[in-house]
Protein backbone atom coordinates (compact mmCIF):
# COMPACT_ATOMS: atom_id res chain seq x y z
CA UNK A 1 0.00 0.00 0.00
CA UNK A 2 1.28 3.53 -0.60
CA UNK A 3 0.35 5.74 1.55
CA UNK A 4 1.29 9.24 1.47
CA UNK A 5 2.32 10.52 4.94
CA UNK A 6 3.06 14.18 4.71
CA UNK A 7 3.59 15.44 7.88
CA UNK A 8 0.01 16.28 8.95
CA UNK A 9 -2.10 13.33 7.50
CA UNK A 10 -2.92 10.58 5.39
CA UNK A 11 -3.22 11.33 1.75
CA UNK A 12 -4.41 8.30 -0.78
CA UNK A 13 -3.04 7.92 -4.45
CA UNK A 14 -5.44 5.81 -5.80
CA UNK A 15 -8.94 4.11 -4.70
CA UNK A 16 -7.07 0.86 -4.64
CA UNK A 17 -5.42 1.72 -1.72
CA UNK A 18 -8.13 3.11 0.48
CA UNK A 19 -10.54 0.83 2.69
CA UNK A 20 -13.83 -0.23 1.99
CA UNK A 21 -15.21 0.85 4.84
CA UNK A 22 -15.00 4.88 5.65
CA UNK A 23 -12.11 4.49 8.45
CA UNK A 24 -9.11 5.62 9.75
CA UNK A 25 -5.96 4.21 8.79
CA UNK A 26 -3.37 5.91 10.81
CA UNK A 27 -4.35 7.28 14.41
CA UNK A 28 -4.88 10.38 15.60
CA UNK A 29 -1.05 11.05 15.86
CA UNK A 30 -1.20 12.04 12.66
CA UNK A 31 -4.37 14.26 12.67
CA UNK A 32 -2.97 17.47 14.46
CA UNK A 33 -6.33 19.08 14.93
CA UNK A 34 -4.38 22.18 16.92
CA UNK A 35 -4.23 24.04 13.41
CA UNK A 36 -7.47 24.71 13.74
CA UNK A 37 -7.20 27.23 16.92
CA UNK A 38 -7.71 30.63 16.57
CA UNK A 39 -7.69 31.60 20.25
CA UNK A 40 -5.18 29.69 22.92
CA UNK A 41 -5.69 28.98 26.06
CA UNK A 42 -2.66 30.44 28.38
CA UNK A 43 -2.40 28.87 32.05
CA UNK A 44 -1.09 31.38 34.66
CA UNK A 45 0.45 28.79 37.21
CA UNK A 46 1.10 31.08 40.25
CA UNK A 47 -2.94 31.66 40.41
CA UNK A 48 -3.50 27.66 39.68
CA UNK A 49 -5.06 25.83 42.78
CA UNK A 50 -4.31 22.63 40.85
CA UNK A 51 -8.20 21.36 41.47
CA UNK A 52 -8.10 19.54 38.12
CA UNK A 53 -11.61 21.35 36.31
CA UNK A 54 -9.58 22.33 33.36
CA UNK A 55 -8.80 18.90 32.15
CA UNK A 56 -11.93 17.21 33.25
CA UNK A 57 -13.66 19.50 31.25
CA UNK A 58 -11.04 19.41 28.21
CA UNK A 59 -13.36 17.79 25.60
CA UNK A 60 -10.36 17.29 23.72
CA UNK A 61 -8.45 15.32 26.30
CA UNK A 62 -5.83 18.64 25.78
CA UNK A 63 -4.91 18.85 29.08
CA UNK A 64 -2.78 16.79 30.70
CA UNK A 65 -1.85 16.57 34.73
CA UNK A 66 2.18 16.76 34.87
CA UNK A 67 3.31 16.86 38.40
CA UNK A 68 0.17 18.19 39.64
CA UNK A 69 0.09 20.77 37.38
CA UNK A 70 -1.91 20.84 34.22
CA UNK A 71 0.04 21.40 30.63
CA UNK A 72 -2.03 22.28 27.23
CA UNK A 73 -1.26 19.96 24.46
CA UNK A 74 -1.47 22.46 22.00
CA UNK A 75 -1.27 19.65 19.13
CA UNK A 76 -4.51 18.97 19.54
CA UNK A 77 -6.08 21.88 21.34
CA UNK A 78 -8.95 23.39 19.19
CA UNK A 79 -9.20 26.93 21.30
CA UNK A 80 -12.70 26.17 22.66
CA UNK A 81 -12.28 28.02 25.98
CA UNK A 82 -13.98 25.43 27.90
CA UNK A 83 -10.87 25.45 30.34
CA UNK A 84 -11.39 29.34 30.88
CA UNK A 85 -14.89 29.61 31.66
CA UNK A 86 -14.88 26.50 34.14
CA UNK A 87 -11.62 27.56 35.79
CA UNK A 88 -13.06 28.58 39.20
CA UNK A 89 -9.77 30.79 40.03
CA UNK A 90 -9.81 32.46 35.91
CA UNK A 91 -6.51 31.68 35.85
CA UNK A 92 -6.49 30.43 32.32
CA UNK A 93 -6.77 33.31 29.73
CA UNK A 94 -7.32 33.10 26.10
CA UNK A 95 -5.06 34.86 23.86
CA UNK A 96 -5.45 35.12 20.07
CA UNK A 97 -3.23 32.90 18.06
CA UNK A 98 -0.85 34.71 15.92
CA UNK A 99 0.53 32.76 12.87
CA UNK B 1 -39.27 -29.04 7.99
CA UNK B 2 -42.36 -27.67 6.13
CA UNK B 3 -44.33 -25.01 7.86
CA UNK B 4 -47.58 -22.54 7.35
CA UNK B 5 -46.58 -19.29 8.21
CA UNK B 6 -47.23 -16.09 7.26
CA UNK B 7 -44.37 -13.84 4.97
CA UNK B 8 -43.60 -11.65 8.56
CA UNK B 9 -41.98 -15.00 9.89
CA UNK B 10 -40.37 -15.61 7.02
CA UNK B 11 -38.25 -12.85 7.44
CA UNK B 12 -37.50 -13.92 11.25
CA UNK B 13 -37.24 -17.19 10.49
CA UNK B 14 -34.96 -16.35 7.64
CA UNK B 15 -32.98 -14.14 10.41
CA UNK B 16 -33.00 -17.13 13.05
CA UNK B 17 -31.58 -19.28 10.62
CA UNK B 18 -28.62 -17.19 9.79
CA UNK B 19 -27.56 -16.29 13.19
CA UNK B 20 -27.97 -12.92 13.64
CA UNK B 21 -26.13 -11.46 16.75
CA UNK B 22 -28.07 -7.86 17.44
CA UNK B 23 -31.47 -7.15 16.54
CA UNK B 24 -32.82 -3.52 16.95
CA UNK B 25 -36.15 -2.87 15.48
CA UNK B 26 -39.10 -0.89 16.04
CA UNK B 27 -42.72 -2.20 15.61
CA UNK B 28 -45.25 -0.99 12.92
CA UNK B 29 -47.74 -2.16 10.98
CA UNK B 30 -47.46 -4.38 9.02
CA UNK B 31 -43.93 -5.21 10.32
CA UNK B 32 -44.74 -6.00 13.69
CA UNK B 33 -44.90 -9.99 13.88
CA UNK B 34 -41.31 -10.21 12.03
CA UNK B 35 -39.91 -8.53 15.03
CA UNK B 36 -42.22 -9.78 17.43
CA UNK B 37 -41.65 -13.37 16.91
CA UNK B 38 -37.44 -12.89 17.16
CA UNK B 39 -38.31 -10.61 20.36
CA UNK B 40 -40.17 -14.28 21.44
CA UNK B 41 -36.58 -16.14 20.17
CA UNK B 42 -34.84 -13.94 21.76
CA UNK B 43 -36.52 -14.43 25.18
CA UNK B 44 -36.57 -18.06 25.07
CA UNK B 45 -33.27 -18.72 23.81
CA UNK B 46 -33.94 -20.28 20.29
CA UNK B 47 -31.99 -17.46 19.08
CA UNK B 48 -28.82 -16.11 20.70
CA UNK B 49 -29.10 -12.55 19.98
CA UNK B 50 -29.11 -9.31 21.48
CA UNK B 51 -32.82 -7.74 21.14
CA UNK B 52 -32.28 -3.88 21.64
CA UNK B 53 -35.49 -1.76 22.36
CA UNK B 54 -35.50 1.43 20.94
CA UNK B 55 -37.12 4.67 20.75
CA UNK B 56 -38.02 4.96 16.85
CA UNK B 57 -36.86 3.86 13.27
CA UNK B 58 -34.19 5.58 12.94
CA UNK B 59 -32.53 4.51 16.39
CA UNK B 60 -32.96 1.39 14.89
CA UNK B 61 -30.92 1.52 12.35
CA UNK B 62 -28.35 3.44 13.83
CA UNK B 63 -27.70 0.88 16.48
CA UNK B 64 -27.82 -1.75 13.74
CA UNK B 65 -25.12 0.20 12.57
CA UNK B 66 -23.20 0.50 15.83
CA UNK B 67 -23.71 -3.32 15.91
CA UNK B 68 -22.39 -4.15 12.73
CA UNK B 69 -19.41 -1.93 12.91
CA UNK B 70 -18.30 -4.48 16.18
CA UNK B 71 -18.65 -7.14 13.92
CA UNK B 72 -21.84 -8.44 14.81
CA UNK B 73 -24.32 -9.68 12.16
CA UNK B 74 -26.98 -7.30 12.26
CA UNK B 75 -31.20 -7.12 11.09
CA UNK B 76 -33.83 -4.97 11.47
CA UNK B 77 -37.21 -4.49 9.70
CA UNK B 78 -39.67 -2.27 8.87
CA UNK B 79 -42.32 -0.49 6.68
CA UNK B 80 -43.02 2.99 5.18
CA UNK B 81 -43.07 6.14 7.27
CA UNK B 82 -40.90 3.72 9.57
CA UNK B 83 -38.22 3.28 6.75
CA UNK B 84 -38.72 7.33 5.81
CA UNK B 85 -37.84 7.83 9.21
CA UNK B 86 -35.07 5.95 8.87
CA UNK B 87 -33.91 7.93 5.94
CA UNK B 88 -30.49 9.45 7.21
CA UNK B 89 -29.44 6.26 8.55
CA UNK B 90 -29.53 3.92 5.39
CA UNK B 91 -26.94 6.82 4.04
CA UNK B 92 -24.72 5.71 6.62
CA UNK B 93 -25.27 2.18 6.95
CA UNK B 94 -24.32 1.90 3.15
CA UNK B 95 -21.77 4.73 3.21
CA UNK B 96 -20.15 3.09 5.97
CA UNK B 97 -20.24 -0.29 3.51
CA UNK B 98 -22.15 -2.55 6.59
CA UNK B 99 -23.02 -5.55 5.76
CA UNK B 100 -26.81 -4.69 7.52
CA UNK B 101 -29.92 -6.89 5.96
CA UNK B 102 -33.37 -5.16 7.02
CA UNK B 103 -37.05 -7.04 5.96
CA UNK B 104 -39.17 -3.93 4.60
CA UNK B 105 -42.72 -4.59 3.56
CA UNK B 106 -44.20 -2.46 1.52
CA UNK B 107 -47.05 0.10 2.77
CA UNK B 108 -47.74 2.98 1.28
CA UNK B 109 -46.73 6.41 2.52
CA UNK B 110 -49.21 8.99 3.99
CA UNK B 111 -51.13 10.92 3.64
CA UNK B 112 -54.21 9.80 3.46
CA UNK B 113 -53.04 7.61 6.45
CA UNK B 114 -52.79 3.96 5.21
CA UNK B 115 -51.23 0.60 6.28
CA UNK B 116 -51.96 -1.25 2.62
CA UNK B 117 -49.33 -1.77 -0.01
CA UNK B 118 -47.53 0.14 -2.39
CA UNK B 119 -44.20 0.16 -3.34
CA UNK B 120 -43.30 4.16 -2.91
CA UNK B 121 -41.42 3.42 0.66
CA UNK B 122 -38.61 1.26 -0.47
CA UNK B 123 -38.22 2.89 -3.67
CA UNK B 124 -37.94 6.48 -2.15
CA UNK B 125 -35.24 4.84 -0.79
CA UNK B 126 -33.47 3.77 -4.19
CA UNK B 127 -30.58 6.26 -4.00
CA UNK B 128 -29.24 5.73 -0.71
CA UNK B 129 -26.51 2.70 -1.59
CA UNK B 130 -29.13 -0.13 -0.46
CA UNK B 131 -29.57 -3.03 -2.52
CA UNK B 132 -33.05 -4.17 -2.87
CA UNK B 133 -35.12 -7.97 -3.14
CA UNK B 134 -38.57 -8.00 -3.86
CA UNK B 135 -39.62 -11.04 -2.96
CA UNK B 136 -43.03 -12.66 -4.47
CA UNK B 137 -43.10 -15.75 -2.00
CA UNK B 138 -42.92 -16.87 1.53
CA UNK B 139 -40.25 -18.87 0.84
CA UNK B 140 -38.62 -16.94 -1.48
CA UNK B 141 -38.53 -14.23 1.21
CA UNK B 142 -37.02 -16.44 3.72
CA UNK B 143 -34.64 -18.01 1.49
CA UNK B 144 -33.17 -14.27 0.63
CA UNK B 145 -32.44 -13.76 3.75
CA UNK B 146 -30.14 -15.86 3.82
CA UNK B 147 -28.76 -14.81 0.51
CA UNK B 148 -28.99 -11.19 1.46
CA UNK B 149 -26.25 -11.81 4.27
CA UNK B 150 -24.08 -13.44 1.43
CA UNK B 151 -24.02 -11.32 -0.78
CA UNK B 152 -23.98 -8.43 1.92
CA UNK B 153 -21.00 -9.75 3.20
CA UNK B 154 -19.06 -10.68 0.58
CA UNK B 155 -19.01 -6.76 -1.16
CA UNK B 156 -19.74 -4.77 2.41
CA UNK B 157 -23.14 -3.30 1.21
CA UNK B 158 -26.23 -3.46 3.01
CA UNK B 159 -29.51 -5.18 1.55
CA UNK B 160 -33.25 -4.60 2.02
CA UNK B 161 -35.29 -7.48 1.38
CA UNK B 162 -39.01 -6.49 0.07
CA UNK B 163 -42.46 -7.92 0.58
CA UNK B 164 -46.22 -6.37 0.12
CA UNK B 165 -48.13 -5.57 2.85
CA UNK B 166 -50.95 -8.23 3.79
CA UNK B 167 -50.65 -10.02 0.16
CA UNK B 168 -47.42 -11.53 1.49
CA UNK B 169 -46.70 -10.02 4.73
CA UNK B 170 -50.03 -11.87 5.79
CA UNK B 171 -50.94 -14.08 3.71
CA UNK B 172 -49.74 -18.06 4.96
CA UNK B 173 -48.25 -20.59 2.62
CA UNK B 174 -46.04 -23.33 3.05
CA UNK B 175 -42.26 -22.84 3.98
CA UNK B 176 -39.74 -24.99 3.92
CA UNK B 177 -38.03 -24.18 6.59
CA UNK B 178 -34.32 -25.73 5.85
CA UNK B 179 -32.04 -27.43 8.66
CA UNK B 180 -29.90 -24.83 10.37
CA UNK B 181 -26.70 -27.28 9.60
CA UNK B 182 -27.86 -26.41 6.08
CA UNK B 183 -28.09 -22.69 6.75
CA UNK B 184 -24.42 -22.94 8.53
CA UNK B 185 -22.77 -24.14 5.05
CA UNK B 186 -24.56 -21.86 3.08
CA UNK B 187 -23.76 -19.24 5.30
CA UNK B 188 -20.83 -19.14 7.75
CA UNK B 189 -19.81 -16.85 10.23
CA UNK B 190 -19.93 -13.29 9.69
CA UNK B 191 -15.97 -12.19 9.23
CA UNK B 192 -16.42 -8.03 9.70
CA UNK B 193 -14.07 -5.91 7.31
CA UNK B 194 -12.89 -4.43 9.90
CA UNK B 195 -13.12 -4.50 13.89
CA UNK B 196 -13.22 -2.29 17.14
CA UNK B 197 -10.75 -2.90 19.48
CA UNK B 198 -8.75 -0.91 21.95
CA UNK B 199 -5.24 -2.82 20.46
CA UNK B 200 -5.81 -1.24 17.10
CA UNK B 201 -7.89 1.94 17.21
CA UNK B 202 -10.16 2.93 14.34
CA UNK B 203 -12.33 6.10 13.71
CA UNK B 204 -15.34 5.00 11.44
CA UNK B 205 -17.11 7.18 9.09
CA UNK B 206 -15.13 10.22 9.93
CA UNK B 207 -14.29 13.76 8.27
CA UNK B 208 -13.57 12.88 4.74
CA UNK B 209 -12.26 15.97 2.52
CA UNK B 210 -12.63 16.47 -1.49
CA UNK B 211 -9.28 14.41 -1.60
CA UNK B 212 -11.10 11.16 -1.03
CA UNK B 213 -14.65 11.16 -0.57
CA UNK B 214 -15.25 10.99 -4.49
CA UNK B 215 -12.92 7.54 -4.23
CA UNK B 216 -15.35 6.38 -1.70
CA UNK B 217 -18.35 6.52 -3.68
CA UNK B 218 -16.09 5.57 -6.89
CA UNK B 219 -16.00 2.01 -5.01
CA UNK B 220 -19.81 1.47 -3.79
CA UNK B 221 -20.59 1.84 -7.27
CA UNK B 222 -18.31 -0.25 -8.67
CA UNK B 223 -19.15 -3.21 -5.80
CA UNK B 224 -22.66 -2.90 -6.72
CA UNK B 225 -21.71 -3.46 -10.41
CA UNK B 226 -20.36 -6.51 -9.59
CA UNK B 227 -23.51 -7.80 -7.56
CA UNK B 228 -25.53 -9.39 -10.70
CA UNK B 229 -22.73 -11.45 -11.24
CA UNK B 230 -22.39 -12.20 -7.29
CA UNK B 231 -26.27 -12.36 -7.00
CA UNK B 232 -25.88 -15.43 -9.90
CA UNK B 233 -23.20 -17.32 -8.17
CA UNK B 234 -24.30 -17.49 -4.59
CA UNK B 235 -28.03 -17.91 -6.56
CA UNK B 236 -26.47 -20.91 -7.57
CA UNK B 237 -24.63 -22.05 -3.97
CA UNK B 238 -27.76 -21.98 -2.76
CA UNK B 239 -29.56 -24.49 -5.19
CA UNK B 240 -27.08 -26.76 -4.71
CA UNK B 241 -27.58 -26.89 -1.14
CA UNK B 242 -30.89 -25.98 -0.69
CA UNK B 243 -32.52 -27.39 -4.24
CA UNK B 244 -34.32 -23.96 -5.02
CA UNK B 245 -32.76 -21.29 -7.45
CA UNK B 246 -32.69 -17.77 -6.66
CA UNK B 247 -32.77 -15.01 -9.40
CA UNK B 248 -32.20 -11.74 -9.85
CA UNK B 249 -35.02 -11.82 -12.59
CA UNK B 250 -37.77 -14.48 -13.48
CA UNK B 251 -38.64 -14.39 -17.01
CA UNK B 252 -41.82 -16.95 -18.14
CA UNK B 253 -42.83 -17.33 -21.07
CA UNK B 254 -40.64 -14.44 -22.55
CA UNK B 255 -38.45 -16.14 -25.28
CA UNK B 256 -41.51 -15.68 -28.24
CA UNK B 257 -43.54 -13.62 -26.22
CA UNK B 258 -45.06 -10.53 -28.34
CA UNK B 259 -45.71 -8.70 -25.11
CA UNK B 260 -44.31 -9.13 -22.03
CA UNK B 261 -45.83 -7.81 -18.74
CA UNK B 262 -43.15 -6.60 -15.87
CA UNK B 263 -44.18 -6.99 -12.67
CA UNK B 264 -42.28 -6.98 -9.29
CA UNK B 265 -43.67 -8.44 -5.60
CA UNK B 266 -46.36 -10.70 -5.50
CA UNK B 267 -48.14 -9.01 -8.24
CA UNK B 268 -45.36 -11.10 -10.38
CA UNK B 269 -46.95 -14.46 -9.50
CA UNK B 270 -50.81 -13.01 -10.78
CA UNK B 271 -49.32 -11.89 -13.75
CA UNK B 272 -48.32 -15.73 -14.87
CA UNK B 273 -52.10 -16.82 -13.84
CA UNK B 274 -53.43 -13.76 -17.26
CA UNK B 275 -49.75 -15.23 -19.25
CA UNK B 276 -50.99 -18.68 -19.16
CA UNK B 277 -55.04 -17.97 -19.80
CA UNK B 278 -53.34 -15.61 -23.00
CA UNK B 279 -51.30 -18.46 -24.16
CA UNK B 280 -54.62 -20.57 -24.44
CA UNK B 281 -55.92 -18.20 -26.35
CA UNK B 282 -52.94 -18.00 -28.89
CA UNK B 283 -51.73 -15.07 -28.09
CA UNK B 284 -47.79 -14.78 -27.44
CA UNK B 285 -47.70 -13.00 -23.75
CA UNK B 286 -44.67 -13.54 -21.24
CA UNK B 287 -44.29 -12.28 -17.85
CA UNK B 288 -40.94 -10.98 -16.46
CA UNK B 289 -40.37 -10.87 -12.56
CA UNK B 290 -37.60 -7.88 -11.64
CA UNK B 291 -36.99 -9.66 -8.06
CA UNK B 292 -33.44 -7.03 -7.96
CA UNK B 293 -34.13 -3.19 -7.94
CA UNK B 294 -30.52 -2.10 -6.72
CA UNK B 295 -28.56 -2.83 -8.23
CA UNK B 296 -30.73 -2.80 -11.44
CA UNK B 297 -30.45 -5.71 -13.73
CA UNK B 298 -29.30 -3.58 -16.96
CA UNK B 299 -27.62 -6.94 -18.37
CA UNK B 300 -30.79 -9.71 -17.80
CA UNK B 301 -33.36 -7.14 -18.88
CA UNK B 302 -31.33 -6.43 -22.63
CA UNK B 303 -31.06 -10.00 -22.82
CA UNK B 304 -34.45 -10.95 -22.23
CA UNK B 305 -36.41 -8.11 -23.64
CA UNK B 306 -33.90 -7.57 -26.71
CA UNK B 307 -36.82 -9.02 -28.98
CA UNK B 308 -39.97 -8.29 -27.41
CA UNK B 309 -42.22 -5.83 -29.44
CA UNK B 310 -44.34 -4.36 -26.74
CA UNK B 311 -43.29 -4.57 -23.13
CA UNK B 312 -45.73 -3.50 -20.34
CA UNK B 313 -44.30 -2.32 -16.99
CA UNK B 314 -46.67 -2.64 -13.91
CA UNK B 315 -45.64 -0.55 -11.23
CA UNK B 316 -47.26 -0.40 -7.87
CA UNK B 317 -45.71 3.11 -7.45
CA UNK B 318 -45.08 6.42 -8.53
CA UNK B 319 -43.11 9.32 -9.23
CA UNK B 320 -44.76 11.93 -9.08
CA UNK B 321 -43.76 14.53 -12.39
CA UNK B 322 -42.77 11.13 -13.78
CA UNK B 323 -43.61 7.76 -14.61
CA UNK B 324 -44.18 4.15 -12.60
CA UNK B 325 -40.49 3.99 -11.15
CA UNK B 326 -39.66 0.61 -12.55
CA UNK B 327 -40.58 1.56 -16.30
CA UNK B 328 -38.52 4.40 -16.04
CA UNK B 329 -35.41 2.30 -14.55
CA UNK B 330 -36.40 -0.43 -17.44
CA UNK B 331 -36.66 2.20 -20.43
CA UNK B 332 -33.16 3.65 -19.02
CA UNK B 333 -31.57 0.20 -19.63
CA UNK B 334 -33.01 -0.39 -22.86
CA UNK B 335 -32.08 3.01 -24.09
CA UNK B 336 -30.55 2.52 -27.70
CA UNK B 337 -30.43 -1.20 -28.00
CA UNK B 338 -33.61 -1.40 -29.90
CA UNK B 339 -37.25 -0.70 -31.07
CA UNK B 340 -39.20 -1.83 -27.92
CA UNK B 341 -42.10 -0.19 -27.07
CA UNK B 342 -42.46 0.48 -23.36
CA UNK B 343 -46.34 0.84 -21.99
CA UNK B 344 -46.38 2.50 -18.46
CA UNK B 345 -49.20 0.70 -16.09
CA UNK B 346 -49.60 2.08 -12.69
CA UNK B 347 -52.01 -0.11 -10.74
CA UNK B 348 -52.74 -1.01 -7.11
CA UNK B 349 -51.94 2.25 -5.47
CA UNK B 350 -52.35 2.20 -1.76
CA UNK B 351 -53.87 -1.75 -1.41
CA UNK B 352 -55.95 -1.78 -4.25
CA UNK B 353 -55.98 -5.35 -5.46
CA UNK B 354 -54.05 -6.26 -8.48
CA UNK B 355 -56.02 -9.25 -9.86
CA UNK B 356 -55.31 -11.16 -13.58
CA UNK B 357 -58.25 -9.12 -14.60
CA UNK B 358 -55.91 -6.03 -14.03
CA UNK B 359 -53.00 -7.96 -16.41
CA UNK B 360 -56.02 -8.39 -18.95
CA UNK B 361 -56.66 -5.15 -19.36
CA UNK B 362 -53.47 -4.01 -19.90
CA UNK B 363 -53.02 -6.83 -22.64
CA UNK B 364 -55.88 -5.25 -24.45
CA UNK B 365 -54.38 -1.83 -23.90
CA UNK B 366 -51.16 -3.16 -25.76
CA UNK B 367 -52.82 -5.32 -28.14
CA UNK B 368 -54.65 -1.88 -29.67
CA UNK B 369 -51.81 -0.02 -30.60
CA UNK B 370 -47.94 0.32 -31.39
CA UNK B 371 -46.79 2.95 -29.34
CA UNK B 372 -48.46 4.02 -25.67
CA UNK B 373 -51.00 6.76 -26.20
CA UNK B 374 -50.13 8.22 -23.57
CA UNK B 375 -47.24 8.44 -21.07
CA UNK B 376 -49.17 6.59 -17.97
CA UNK B 377 -51.81 4.11 -18.29
CA UNK B 378 -53.69 3.76 -15.45
CA UNK B 379 -55.74 0.62 -14.32
CA UNK B 380 -58.87 1.03 -11.96
CA UNK B 381 -58.67 4.71 -11.37
CA UNK B 382 -62.14 6.04 -11.18
CA UNK B 383 -62.56 9.00 -13.19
Amino acid sequence: MSIKKDKKKIVFESEKDMPTMPMSLGSMLWNKTGSWRNIRPEIKLEDCIQCGICWKFCPDMSIEIENEWPVINYDYCKGCGICAEECPVKCIAMVEERR
Amino acid sequence: MKKVIMGNHALSYGAMLARTQVIAAYPITPQTQVVELLSEMCADGTLNAKFIKVESEHSAMAACIGASIAGARTFTATSSQGLALMHEMLHWAAGGRLPIVMGNINRAMAPGWTIWTDQNDSLSQRDTGWMQFYCSSNQEVLDTVLQAYKISETISIPSMVVLDAFALSHTYEVVDIPDQAKVDEYLPKFKPYATVTPDDPRAFDGLTGPEHYMELRYKLQKDMEKVPALFEETGRQFEKIFGRRLSAVEPYLCDDAEIVLVTSGTAGYTARVAVEEMRKKGLKVGNLRIKMFRPFPFEDCRRILAKTPKIAVLDRNISYGHHGIFSQELKSALYGTGDQAVFSFIAGLGGRDITAESFREMIETVSRTDRPTEDILWIGVKR
